[in-house]
């Protein structure tokens, strides 16, 4: 038998493969405007418009969704969105962090608000879909997967309903232990 | 020697699976608006947040101007364009291009429902 045809041999390369195969998978890639199945290719705004390819590749990455980490894209200065186009808006960023949907059979959610507030104003989640006091919203994965309340974002424009434990991020035991630190005091 | 056409053969099946997948396309988010394009002769609008959400936080468009964040709930009609509402509170030809550039708004395909585009392995956001 020729040694290189070992069965390791072999299995070491077909894990490789399979290795480079998952790492082109999770290559970014956005379609261009003329094959997006959205734009006419003979419309004669193709050619003028920007391509997704072009802007979005120098943004951070991300592995879901558009490929694009918007808060990090923001906060390492990479853009600059502009905040307001009314001289007279403020521009509002809230930076306490709730906990939310505790004890379920996922992880806590833990909602920071700055990442939020940095893109988006109070009014456009308070006081609908979310009322502005911690716990009394009932929140609903069928709703949210309904495209209402996280969901009216998440799934759409921000990062995809499959990245459940970026939200489930918070493990209940550290607050059961922290809650029953707290009844001892 | 079976163990070695057994391995050969999972090697080929995978490097076969593995190349079909090809790549993952990102989403875009994109809305469409085509309530009147097209019965006016004109291409439906495609609205892509992306570009806009490089230039603009979503508090701008979403609380200074007034869309709301459903796709379909804004009745954005031409004469608000060109009157500085909505689109035109930018598309005036002096932030962004103005409306009479038509065809860089209006480039959708023919026949397109009005709604947002993209989604993700999950069934939402089912109700736009």
């Amino acid at each position: 038998m020729r040694r290189w045809l070992h069965p390791c041999r072999i299995l070491l390369l077909a894990c490789l493969l399979a290795l480079a195969g998952a790492g082109f998978a999770q290559k970014r890639s956005w379609r261009p405007l003329a094959n997006d199945g959205v734009h006419d290719p003979k419309s004669p705004a193709i050619g003028v418009l920007q391509e997704p390819a072009q802007a979005l590749s120098q943004l951070p990455a991300d592995t879901a969704g558009n490929y694009v980490r918007w808060v990090e894209a923001i906060e390492k200065g990479v853009i600059d969105p502009r905040t307001n186009i009314k001289p007279e808006t403020q521009f509002r960023v809230r930076d306490d962090s709730i906990v939310v949907s505790k004890f379920g059979s996922m992880p806590a959610v833990t909602f920071p608000h700055r990442q939020h507030t940095l893109w988006l104003d109070c009014t456009n989640c308070h006081e609908k879909p979310f009322v502005s006091k911690a716990g009394a919203n009932k929140l609903s994965m069928q709703k949210i997967l309904d495209g209402e309340q996280c969901g009216l974002c998440h799934g759409a424009v921000a990062f995809p309903l499959t990245e459940c434990n970026r939200c489930h991020n918070t493990s209940n035991a550290s607050l059961q232990r922290a809650r029953q630190t707290d009844a001892k005091r | 020697m079976r163990s070695v056409e057994a391995a050969l053969a999972l090697a080929v099946v995978a490097a076969g699976l593995l190349c079909a997948a090809g790549p993952a396309w990102g989403e875009y988010g994109d809305v469409i608006l085509n309530r009147r394009s097209e019965a006016n002769g004109v291409r439906p609008v495609v609205f892509p947040h992306w570009f806009h959400r490089i230039r603009f936080r979503c508090k701008v468009c979403h609380s200074e101007l007034g869309f709301v964040m459903r796709a379909g709930a804004n009745d954005v009609k031409m004469s608000d364009i060109s009157e500085g509402r909505f689109c035109g509170m930018c598309h005036n030809g002096t932030v962004a291009w103005g409306p009479d550039r038509c065809d860089l708004c209006h480039s959708g395909l023919p026949g397109l429902k009005s709604g947002i585009v993209g989604g993700h392995g999950t069934s939402g956001p089912g109700r736009w």
